[in-house]
């Protein structure tokens, strides 16, 4: 229950983040909201010799619109997301998603960037991340580049931040007026998804014109099931058409075997929680 | 419960009203006493280092870093403390043949679960000692591990390669044997040929009790005697188990349960942990603590349940039992816990429940694997005995096409039967099953459910409805120490209690039960303002520190209210009884005239009359006391009850 | 060392720790807040649940220098003197506790709920308070005295006759 000694700094910007980044090399670990990390270095699982707190610098805060896209920070917490208005009518489905995260307490401290640098395959906004076809900004010493979600991801707890980068923001191409819904799979409530699906739709007077359906824990990093997309443009939003359009649901994907189900188990539960995430999201 | 005699009347009992708890004041502020509050000056924490290995060979264990670390007070080893670390016990030896094997605190040369402590340190922080802890370097040589129950059957991979197998007793309870009964083997051959023969093998799964405060201990050797604080449901068990086998004698040990945060059975346990701060106290002479992570908690406090059941069930056509047989596995775990043998046991009172058998056999295996030892829990073998033959029933109901409560009123006890010997050989002094079932059938809506049930099963709605019914019986309270003694339970099953009169009026009520959650000290305040007629408000309950409550056996098997409880009724009408003798004489009156009610002595026939509390009083300054009364009407009492 | 103020319960303490040191064990180590309680290794069980800067966070997953120049409320500085917080009453006259070990980390967590929902639906109580365990109540209890304390009416646990204190 108690950390290994570490050596610990909060620099106030981003700049003084990478050089103490740079200075302690692959013995330093960031510091967000701590709701992962913090158990880790509990249970004596990473031992950094440096942890370096982010919660001081206050550009990594806030959601701001910025006309076609809402920019993130980092270190903007899911409460912050959950009481922000132009999120909910924009991205609601990062909303929804979001919502269904751990507890109240951890909502209050853990961070979207915190979250999506975690790369928990189990984790609920990556999937939300990649179905909105979010772009990441990574920052390091010689300045900043752009990520797309379908890169940004590259394997189990991976992503493309460099030992030396920060992620700093996260950037959502606005979904004004689509439907959402995160259809999450839990046995017990307060508990990381078994599988979950993110779906967010257009529809037209009953018909989907577009949809973007994101899965959770169904690989080692979050996946898109594109297949199903094209399958549901200009089907009715009916538990028929959409049920057939799932149904593809699972190929393409490779999940794993633990406790809480087996592959076959994953496999076999994941067009059923698509046809409801996606009929919710269609408000049918 | 045994009957005693009437309650005086008061004018609005308090058995039964509803009382905010008097143990909520604090808990709803934080001003708790739980183990791990304790800070003692010069205070030093313990880790662990714990085997993550089910059996291995200890080869070798460096502890050099560790003791070199700063900070650090001690560290040490089983081998290096094997003399004077004593030897955990069983208290439930199920037969005198029991193979126990041997359970240092300390893994000596050979760990037989993962979580086994293995060395030990002690720092001046709990950060630093687990620092050091992990520095300490074991070497293992990996063994063989049996994991599962029915493979631990075989006695191919032993547990403990000395004991020669994994058998730790054979316990059987036969009604023909004991004259309880018929031969079950007789009842299944005729139901195979002429009845009804259902055969089942159900599995108890392994679980954690999980209480929610983790287990915490708290050492302090001053002066001559050794003050334990812990976490437990059994300080009273834990001061005789520490004096039965560390040599420190039982008077120079107090131990104190403070607030406990939950049980459940598991924290019944007399632990390897207790034992461990005990001696690092003892060999360093300083305060120490332990306090568990909850990761360790869960590898290394008992488990519950685990066990096979193989059940025959034999029946007529018109579905009267007639026989039943059970055989189980039950898994102890790596060690024979405090009574993790005798918790399969207690379930053969149990399967035949509140019906009647012709026959009954009980068979049990107790069975050593390389996992967390088991022991009590909620019901502790009597929930598992339920869950069988309660699915048996159904399984019968089923068989006969036949409602599941009518097959059990076909066997249960009639209410006009009682008092009734059953099968297993118990004697249930009163119920009425009858009455329970139809009040429960109509606050379900019985009736109204199965009909929707049958509509439903009819119209193929895609929504169907399941009806699940259960009875349920208990023995509860483990006693009398008489039959414990037969059952080779070490200890009795008695509880104590004393009443002390304070000059002010207020009353103590000392209690040898140890409550974790249960509000006795709501309760019993209760029990005693009705007796003795005295305000709720003025009864204060002491309990859970040896030197105060110096005799009693515990919170466990549901016994604290009818074994506790009663003794608390008896002394408290001790109390009334030593003090009619000064009422009598501050009335100057007869005690055959006294009546006592209300917590007042009345003349009868008069206006005349004294309270308890002045009786108390006039104790207190003992001025003017009868001929021979001693100046105190302070009573004490043991009960022991006289059937399960 | 890490030199830390933090404002706990309405006084402020300047301490020196090790930036290792979790909230919950400043809180209970060095101020001798012993009322928040630790019941997990993995930020599961809320019993440690405090208020930092006015919202529900468990201190058991915040170090204690992040808690520099913040505030904290626990427990123990809930009450007004004698007077208990509506939801410490509510939980005394609903029987929402037993042994009371995850009782401060559920009342602080009930106290945030109710500021952010004020006339909670009961399951918009049981979703405030899933990351709080209870090993003896059940729930059904706590839920009903977060109903008593939100000023709901409150019908099927018992009421109480007289006081005790
Ligand atoms: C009991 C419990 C239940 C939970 N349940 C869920 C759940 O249901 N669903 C879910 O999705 N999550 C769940 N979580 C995890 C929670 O969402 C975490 O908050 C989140 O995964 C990490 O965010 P954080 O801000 O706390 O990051 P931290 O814990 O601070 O950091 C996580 C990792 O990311 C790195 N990192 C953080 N920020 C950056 C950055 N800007 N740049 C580069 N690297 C960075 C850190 O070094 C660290 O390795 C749960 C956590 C707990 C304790
Ligand atoms: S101790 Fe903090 S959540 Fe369990
Ligand atoms: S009251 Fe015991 S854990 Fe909640």
């Amino acid at each position: 229950m108690i950390p290994a000694q570490f050596d610990y700094v909060a620099p106030a910007t981003v700049e003084e983040a990478l050089s103490a980044l740079a200075e302690a090399g692959d013995e330093a670990k960031v510091l967000a909201g701590g709701q992962s990390l913090l158990p880790v270095l509990r249970m004596r699982l990473n031992a950094p010799s440096m942890v370096i707190d982010l919660s001081k610098i206050e550009s990594l805060r806030g959601v701001r619109d910025e006309g076609d896209e809402l920019a993130i920070g980092a270190m903007t917490t899911y409460q912050t997301l959950l009481d922000d208005a132009s999120v909910r009518e924009h991205l609601l489905l990062l909303t929804k998603a979001t919502e269904t995260i751990a507890d109240p307490q951890i909502r209050h401290r853990g961070t979207v960037g915190g979250a999506l640098a975690h790369a928990d395959p189990a984790g609920d906004l990556g999937a939300a991340a990649l179905a909105l076809d979010a772009s990441f900004v990574v920052t390091g010493s010689s300045g900043s580049r752009t990520v797309p979600a379908s890169e940004f991801f590259s394997g189990l707890f991976e992503t493309a931040i460099g030992e030396d980068e920060l992620l700093t923001e996260i950037r959502f191409p606005k979904h004004t007026g689509w439907g959402a819904h995160y259809e999450k799979f839990v046995r017990v409530s307060h508990q990381w998804s078994i599988v979950a699906v993110a779906a967010t739709v257009k529809a037209d007077g009953g018909t989907i014109q577009e949809a973007r359906i994101g899965l959770t824990n169904m690989g080692d990093r979050p996946l898109r099931a594109t297949g199903v997309e094209q399958a549901l443009v200009g089907q009715p939003a009916t538990e028929d058409a959409v049920r057939a359009a799932a149904e593809t649901a699972a190929e393409g994907t490779n999940p794993p075997s633990d406790l809480n189900g087996d592959a076959d188990y994953r496999r076999s539960i994941v067009p059923v929680l698509t046809r409801r995430a996606v009929l919710a999201a269609a408000g049918a | 419960m045994t009957a005693t005699a009437d309650a005086p009347a008061t004018a609005r009992p308090e058995i039964g009203a509803s009382r905010r708890r008097k143990e909520d004041q604090r808990l709803l502020t934080g001003r708790t006493r739980w183990t791990d509050n304790i800070q003692l000056p010069g205070m030093l924490h313990v880790a662990m280092v714990r085997s993550p290995f089910a059996h291995a060979r200890i080869t070798n264990i460096d502890t050099s870093a560790a003791k070199s670390a700063p900070n650090v007070v001690s560290v040490f080893t089983g081998a290096e403390v094997a003399e004077e670390q004593g030897t955990l016990i069983t208290a439930w030896p199920v037969t005198p043949e029991q193979n126990t094997p041997n359970h240092p605190p300390i893994a000596v040369d050979r760990v037989a679960f993962a979580g086994e402590v293995v060395a030990v340190v002690v720092a001046r922080s709990a950060a630093e000692a687990r620092d050091a802890a992990e520095l300490v370097e074991v070497d293992y040589d990996e063994l063989p591990a049996v994991l599962d129950l029915k493979e631990a059957a075989k006695d191919e991979v032993l547990a403990h390669p000395d004991l020669g197998t994994n058998k730790s007793a054979f316990w059987q309870l036969d009604s023909a044997g004991q004259g309880s009964g018929g031969a079950v083997d007789e009842a299944i051959a005729e139901a195979r040929s002429n009845g009804i023969v259902i055969e089942r093998e159900y599995r108890q799964q392994r679980l954690v009790p999980a209480f929610m405060e983790p287990r915490s201990v708290v050492c302090d050797p001053t002066g001559e005697q050794i003050t334990l604080w812990t976490s437990s449901q059994v300080p009273h068990i834990v001061r005789f188990a520490l004096a039965a086998t560390t040599g420190v004698p039982e008077s120079k040990i107090r131990v104190i349960a403070p607030d406990v945060g939950g049980g459940f059975g598991g924290k019944l346990q007399t632990t390897p942990e207790e034992w461990i701060t005990f001696l690092a106290g003892r060999r360093l002479g300083r305060p120490v603590k332990y306090t568990e992570t909850r990761s360790e908690s869960l590898m290394a406090g008992h488990h519950g349940r685990d066990q096979w059941q193989k059940l025959t069930l034999a029946a007529t056509k018109e579905g009267r039992v007639t026989g039943l047989k059970v055989d189980l596995l039950a898994d102890l775990g790596s060690y024979a816990a405090i009574v993790g043998g005798g918790v399969p046991v207690l379930g053969a009172w149990m399967f035949n429940a509140i019906y009647k058998f012709d026959s009954y056999q009980f068979n049990v295996t107790n069975l050593y694997t390389n996992k967390t030892w088991v022991d009590a829990y909620r019901g502790a073998g009597r929930p598992e005995a339920t869950y069988a033959i309660e699915r048996l029933m159904d399984e019968l109901a089923a068989e006969l096409g036949k409602d599941p409560l009518e097959v059990r009123e076909m066997n249960w006890i009639k209410h006009e039967e009682f008092p009734f010997t059953t099968v297993a050989g118990m004697t249930y002094d009163s119920g009425n099953y009858e009455a329970a079932t139809a009040r429960a059938k109509e606050m379900f809506g019985y009736d109204e459910l199965k009909a929707e049930q049958q509509r439903r099963r009819e119209s193929n709605d895609g929504i169907q409805l399941g009806i699940g019914v259960s009875t349920f019986t208990e023995m509860c309270g483990l006693a009398p120490s008489r039959i414990l003694g037969q059952l080779n339970y070490a200890a009795g099953g008695w509880e104590h209690a004393d009443i002390r009169m304070l000059a002010t009026g207020k009353v103590e009520v000392i209690t040898g039960v140890s409550p974790h959650g249960q509000g006795h000290e709501t309760a019993w305040s209760q029990i005693v303002a009705d007796r003795l007629g005295v305000p709720f408000e003025d009864v204060e309950v002491l309990h859970g520190d040896t030197q105060i409550s110096h005799r009693g056996l515990d919170t466990y098997g549901s016994r604290s209210l009818v074994v506790g409880g009663e003794a608390v009724v008896r002394a408290a009408d001790k109390v009334i009884e030593k003090a009619r003798t000064v009422a009598a004489h501050m009335l100057e009156s007869s005690e055959d005239d006294l009546e006592f009610a209300n917590g007042r002595f009345g003349v009868r026939g008069t206006e005349q009359g004294v309270t308890i509390q002045e009786v108390a009083m006039a104790s207190f300054h003992a001025h003017d006391l009868p001929e021979g009364a001693e100046p105190s009407i302070d009573a004490s009492a043991t009960f022991d009850p006289d059937n399960f | 060392m890490t030199r830390i103020s933090v404002n706990v319960d309405g006084s402020s303490y300047t301490d020196e720790v090790e930036p290792r040191m979790l909230l919950v064990h400043y809180l209970r180590e060095r101020l001798g807040k012993v009322g928040t309680v630790v019941g997990c290794d993995t930020s599961n069980c809320g019993a440690c649940t405090v208020h930092l800067d006015g919202r529900s966070v468990k201190s058991c997953n915040v170090l204690a220098v992040q808690a520099d120049g913040h505030e904290v409320k626990t427990i123990e500085g809930l009450a007004d003197g004698d007077e208990l917080h509506p939801v410490q009453k509510a939980f005394r006259e609903c029987h929402a506790l037993q042994c009371g070990y995850c009782t401060p980390g559920m009342i602080m967590q009930a106290v945030d709920l109710l500021q952010e929902k004020p006339d909670p639906s009961e399951e918009e109580i049981r979703h405030g308070l899933e990351g709080n365990l209870c090993r003896c109540t059940g729930y059904h209890n706590i839920v009903r005295a977060v109903q008593m304390a939100a000023g709901q009416e409150v019908t099927d646990v018992p009421t109480f006759e007289g006081s005790a204190s």
